[in-house]
Order: C-alpha cells, then structure tokens, then sequence
C-alpha cells in the first residue's frame, strides 16, 4: 500500500518535471514525503555521450567513469573532449551530446539568450575555485616593482592595482595590454574583469543591443576569447599578455617557464562556484530517471575525491593525466589537485581548497550562485537592459535544479551510499547562501538583492545604466 | 626516363661493372638505407638543440619509445574492453532477473579509441570519401572527354572549385550534414559523414581532369577503328575509351588519394572528428612532456600509411592496365 502512495507520488513528480509548472520547491518538498531508492526507475537511456574540456574540473565525469560509478546507475557513458566551448554547448544544444561540462554561465547564458539561445538546466555543481590568472614574464617583471613583498616574497593576495602601471605605460606607448579568458560568458571571464576593476582597470562593457559583442567599450585591457589548452602557447606566441583560465595551464605556464600566475580565484572570491554539469531541458524532461542517476554517480564521485582529507587525490591526478582526460603530466596536474599551488618559479605555497569538489555542500546547485552570474552579465553589459530582482530569481529557478539533485542525493541516502549530513537539510534548504563576505575587494554579495549589489561596484553598469 | 634512373647507368657505363645485379641490388636496397640513415642522424642532431616549452624536440629514440607505449596503451584498453563486457553481461543478467521485461543489449566498449583504434577510422573514412568521389569523377570526366560541349559547359566550375581549401568547404559540410543527415537510428555518425563528404569534395578534381584529358587524348587510329566496327556507344566506351585512358584515370585516382588522405588529417583536427588528425590536435592540446613524441610517431604514421595507399593504387593500375610494358612509377 505505502509503495503504491509512493509510486503514485513518484508520478505526480515526474509529471511536474515533465510540464515544467510546479515550482522547484514545491517537487522538492513532494519528494521529501517518501522517495527512496527503490522507486527510482531504471534509466530510459543507457548510452550517453558527455562532453568536456581538458580541464582538471572535469575530474568528477572521469572519476563516475573509471570508478565504475555511471555502470553501477546502468548507464553506459563515453567520455569526449571538445575542442572549446562553443563547440561543446552546440553540440549539447544539437543533441549530439547528451551532456556537458560547463562554465556556469553557459546554462545561464543559452537561457537567457545570450549567445546561442537554448533551454539548458543544470542539476550539479562540478566544484569550486580551481582558476588563477598568469601573466606573462616580461609582465610580472614589470607588475613586480609595484607588489608588496615580505622576506623577499610577495605578499599575496596580488591585487590588480600593481598591474595598473604596466597598463598605463602600454597606453601611453599606445599599444594594446591584452588578455585571455575562454568563453564571453565563463566564470575566467567575470573573475579576470571582477580583479581587473577591483583594481581600477577597466575591461570594457557588451553592448549586445547594437552588436558589439567584443566586450571592449572604454576598456583599459583588452579582453578576448581563446581555448583554455591554447591558452600557454598563445602567450608564449605574444598574442596576449596574460589570461584567466583553469588548470592545469596555469601551472603549466609555470613549468614551460613563459609566465607567472599572480592570483588564483580562491583569492578573488573564497570558494566560488565554478563549472556545472548542463543538460538540455528537452533532454532533462524526456531522461529523468537517466538525469537523477547521472547526478547520483557524479556526487559519488565528487565524494570521493574530497574523501578523507583529499586523500583520493593523488590517484585521481594519475587518471586525469590519462591522454584522453586532461594529459599533461602528472606534476603539472598534481601542483593544484593535492592542495598547493606554485605562483612564481619555486614559489609553491599551501591552498588546500583550491580545488574542492565536494565540501562545502560544493556540488548543490544554489540559486545564489546563478544570481552572481547573473549580475556580473548585467554589470558588463552583456544584459543591456535594467532586470528587476524578481527577474534574477526567476532565471534562477529556471536553470539551477536543486529538485533534481535532492532526489539523487537521496537516493544515494537511501542506499547507504552517502550520509544525510554531508548535504545541505533539503526540507529548509532555500538555494540563496548566506551573504558572503570573502571577495578580494571585501564588497558583500547577497544573492537576494541583485541590485543593490550593483550599485556597490565603482565600475560597471548599475541597475537603470544603458550604453 | 628521368633523371634518378640515368644516374646510376651512366655510373654503370663509366665503370664498367661485371655485376649488374649487385649494383641494382645496392641502388635499389643500400642507397634509401643510405638516406633514411642521414636523415635520422640529422633528425636526432637538430632535435638535441631545438628547446621547445614542452622540452626538446623528440628525436627517434623518443619516438620509438613512444610507439611502444602506444602499443601498450592499446593492449590495456583492449583488456579493459573486455572487462566492461564481462560487467555488461552480468548487470544484464541481474537486471532481466529482476525486470524480465527488459531486453538485454550488447553496448560497444565506451573507452577511450587508441591510436591503433584512430588509425582504422581515418583509413575508412578516406576510403569511403574516395570511392564515392570517384564513382562521381570517372563517368563525369567520361562524359568530358568525349564531348566537346559537356566539356565546355563544366569546365568553369572545375576551375572554380578545384582551387578550394577543403577547409572552407569543412564548415559548410558539417552544417549541411547537421540539417540533412537526421535520423533516429543513424548506421553512421554525423562526424563521419562530414568527413568522407570533405574529403570526397576534394578528391573529385584531380580524377574528373585527368579522365578527360585522357578521353580527349585517345589515338585517332584507335577512334578511326571504332568507326570503322560501327561500335554503339556503350561498346565505344568500354572497348576503346576505358582502356586506352586508364593510364590517365589512374594517375588522377592516385592523385586524389593523395589529397584526399592529406585533407582528412586536417579536417579531423578541425572538425575534431575521430582519427589521426584528432589524435594530432588532442596531444598538440595536452602539452604533456610526452605529447611530441606522440604526435611525430602520428606524422610518421601518417607518410606511411600516404605512402602504402600510393603503392597500392600503382599496383591496381598495373593490374588493370593493358600495356604491361610501360613504366609506372
């Protein structure tokens, strides 16, 4: 009798998945009545093809496929890297893969319009932090003279305001300071602008509206896009001066010799979300048993690499450095998955969280995260017209899916395969984080009031400002 | 006859050598050890002081080692393979245990493609992208050569497409395969299609020019013959056209293999389709310590295979060829 309320509740679920009507918190609640493991139905599409960059972030997808974790939801996956980002959202939009690594702003983005318009949704959180920006050596030589040091080290964080004078010389000798980031709407991006302004160095703003997609109105630095593997020998080709990008090719700018990394993004917001794991809502709707327990096996993988203190790390650089996942070499990789990180040449210092996949409730999709994309999209322009809070969280909702995670991750309870404290009270939970206060400029985020936010930055655009 | 043959006769001559066979023999054997030994003493030497930011430039041994691993690499791939099915097939069994409505399925291996794996799938697609190019360049070029006006109506557009980078036609391809090619249960991949198609495009040109130069060129006596039998057309074409021009159609057949091996390499790394060219740009992207070395033993691989295909397509014209007696190089 009780199976038969559950199914029948399991139905009402998958229903409102399917219209897309009730809102995500009421299904949320729904489930919280009586879903365990053995009402998740089997998966209504077993081979999958998902799609990633050669970033150590994509560590969960490689992790659910070696450790046998997608075979054990019967779920038959190829691992496929893509060539950049363009390329990979298409192809998720197209249906040629079912599923992707992502910069968090590419669900948002395709949602509203930015870009390729699409519905993708988001279920996962892949991590947190896990970029840095480098400079170029004829840079860093200049940027140091104006770096704080103590003991003949700089004092770190590195904030933008010693770069400020190289800048201002390239200007006055008229050439053009550039720099890299992957894709108009990464989180390379907003960090890389986020440092730059904070330093009072302006990274021009999108006016979307009349076209100019370049991102380089009044800009002081100039901004463009490359993909990330290319990222060491395009400044080693002096085509930009620095750029903003995941590892490993900061660390691998440091082994090549051609450039320092000055701030890593743990410095410019403490634990910021980072890539996510996108699907397309068409997809989502017609697979959500497939979507359910490709999430099930991407948190037992994510378990497993934070486990014990990162222990598991060590063996999971040896996976990655595998020619089809990331392939650098192990040292490279292993300089920022097992807790350090190396700034200038010998200068390796302790950032034990510099990639977290799973801590810090890591992998659940919170609707403040989407809502600080969303505002760094409006504060360069890239949404050109004046949005209402209201409109913030809407979007929000639309794209970020905590209902689906919740199921996975009881699921997994259920299953004794995952402890209920290792996630965020799912009855309570409201998908907003308390006001975070760890930003390089100390200026207090507070994903309820998107604009009031805003109007707290010296540069970019302010709620009611037009280009 | 060219210059690399008279050499060695007139050394021949001036030394008045009483064992042909050992000099043929020597040049035929001795002097590409010969090259192939300088170029690898050259080839380490320059290699030793090139520093790239991925370290030195590999030389052979680097590359020999790399094959090695490549091998092996495909040897655990091919246990893990085996493996997965073994998992397959007992998932399967447990879950037709538990939902006998299921219908249990063989799924493909999910790894990774090695190298070896690549190296079979670029040689498909050539293969497919030539011989459609070629059942579409050979009656086409036919069709030129006997008539004059066929001839004159499509020669613009030969010369107009014949110069084109296959690379421009790659973006156009994919979009086109992307819209047209739909299908639930598609027998091959979209990548594959764009690919065969690229290189498809780009081996028309050379066979469609040379058949027609070859039709166009037949003997007058041979032509005069025909009349004279009162051949119908169809028997025109296969008694007195087909053989006297095969000499000319092979060389353009050779030509587009030629071009349309080097096409795929580069459209695989554009298009980031599975092959060599793919394995290229995803070690070139890797910047591992290793990767160099990876890619050369690819780029050697690569002129071998080119290599192989062109020898192969010399022994089908000398099968199909009726003047046994002419030099084929």
């Amino acid at each position: 009798m009780t199976n038969l309320k559950c199914l029948s509740a399991l139905k009402v679920v998958v229903k409102s998945l399917r219209l897309g009507v009730m809102s995500a918190v009421v299904t949320g609640s729904l489930i919280t009545s009586g879903v365990s493991a053995e009402e998740l139905g089997y998966a209504e599409k077993e081979e999958l093809k998902f799609g990633f960059i050669k970033l150590t972030d994509m560590a969960p997808l490689a992790i659910a496929y070696e450790k046998g974790y997608f075979e054990d939801e019967g779920l038959y996956v190829t691992l496929e890297a893509q060539a950049n980002w363009k390329v990979l959202l298409d192809r998720v939009i197209d249906g040629q893969l079912d599923g992707a690594h992502m910069l968090a702003g590419q669900p948002l983005g395709a949602t509203i319009g930015y870009g390729t318009k699409a519905d993708i949704i988001t279920a996962f959180s892949m991590d947190l932090n896990g970029n840095a920006i480098t400079v170029s050596n004829d840079i860093w030589k200049e940027m140091k003279k104006h770096v704080p040091h103590e003991d003949g080290k700089p004092v770190h964080p590195i904030s933008a305001d010693s770069l400020k004078p190289v800048v201002a010389d390239f200007k006055s000798k008229g050439k053009p300071f550039k720099m890299g980031m992957v894709f108009p709407v990464s989180t390379h991006n907003y960090e890389l602008r986020y440092w730059l302004a904070a330093g009072g160095i302006h990274p021009g703003y999108y006016a979307p509206h009349k076209g100019d997609t370049s991102g380089q109105i009044n800009a002081d630095a100039l901004l463009s896009v490359t993909p990330p593997p290319q990222m060491p020998s395009t400044m080693e080709a002096g085509t930009i001066n620095g750029y903003c990008v995941g590892e490993p090719w900061n660390q691998q700018a440091v082994f090549k010799g051609i450039g320092v990394p000055v701030v890593t993004d743990y410095e410019i917001w403490k634990n910021n979300p980072e890539k996510v794991f996108g699907v397309s809502k068409t997809w989502a709707e017609k697979n959500p048993n497939t979507h359910i327990r490709v999430v099930k096996a991407m948190i037992r993988a994510a378990m497993w690499l934070d486990e014990n203190n990162n222990a598991n790390r060590p063996e999971a650089v040896k996976i990655l450095a595998k020619s089809q996942y990331v392939g650098a070499d192990y040292e490279v990789i292993a300089n920022s998955m097992t807790g350090t990180f190396e700034y200038e040449k010998g200068d390796k210092r302790d950032v034990p969280d510099f990639n977290v996949f799973f801590r810090y409730n890591a992998t659940y999709p919170f609707y403040s995260d989407a809502i600080w994309y969303l505002t760094q999209m409006r504060r360069w322009g890239q949404i050109s017209e004046p949005k209402a809070d209201s409109w913030y969280t809407e979007i929000a909702k639309q794209v970020y899916r905590p209902d689906i995670y919740a199921q996975a991750a009881k699921a997994l309870i259920a299953e004794g395969k995952a402890k209920a404290v290792d996630f965020p009270k799912f009855a309570t939970e409201t998908g907003y984080k308390p006001a975070q206060t760890h930003f390089i400029d100390n200026i207090v985020y507070d994903g309820s009031e998107p604009n009031a936010y805003l109007e707290k930055f010296a540069i970019g655009l302010k709620q009611d400002s037009k280009i | 006859m060219s210059k690399q043959q008279t050499v060695p006769m007139i050394f021949n001559q001036v030394k008045q050598m009483n064992w042909p066979t050992l000099n043929q023999f020597l040049s035929a054997t001795a002097l590409p050890i010969v090259g192939i030994v300088i170029f690898l003493g050259l080839w380490s030497l320059m290699a030793k002081n090139i520093d790239t930011s991925l370290g030195k430039f590999p030389g052979p041994s680097a590359v020999w080692q790399q094959s090695k691993v490549l091998v092996e690499e495909h040897n655990t791939q091919q246990d893990k393979a085996e493996k997965f099915y073994v998992r397959q097939e007992q998932r399967n069994v447990a879950r037709v245990a538990k939902d006998p409505s299921y219908e249990p399925k063989i799924r493909a291996f999910t790894g990774a493609p090695t190298f070896f794996e690549q190296i079979w799938t670029s040689l498909y697609t050539v293969m497919v992208g030539f011989l459609v190019a070629s059942l579409l360049a050979i009656p086409l070029g036919i069709l030129c050569g006997l008539s004059k006006n066929a001839y004159t109506a499509i020669n613009p557009l030969i010369q107009l497409f014949k110069p084109v980078s296959p690379l421009a036609w790659l973006p156009l391809v994919t979009m086109v395969v992307s819209a047209v090619y739909v299908s639930s249960d598609p027998m091959f991949s979209k990548s594959f299609i764009t690919s065969a198609v690229t290189v498809a495009l780009c081996c028309l040109w050379p066979t469609l020019i040379n058949t027609a130069v070859g039709v166009s060129s037949i003997d007058k006596d041979l032509l005069n013959v025909s009349k004279v039998l009162r051949l119908n057309a169809l028997s025109h074409v296969i008694k007195i056209v087909l053989p006297s021009s095969i000499p000319a159609i092979f060389t353009g057949l050779r030509l587009s293999l030629g071009i349309g091996w080097m096409v795929l390499i580069a459209a695989e790394m554009l298009a980031q389709n599975p092959g060599l060219g793919k394995f290229v740009w995803d070690e070139f992207q890797n910047g591992s310590s290793e990767s160099l070395a990876r890619i050369m033993v690819a780029v050697l691989t690569i002129g071998v295979i080119g290599f192989a295909l062109d020898r192969l397509m010399l022994v089908l014209q000398r099968k199909f060829s009726w003047d046994k007696s002419a030099v084929l190089r």
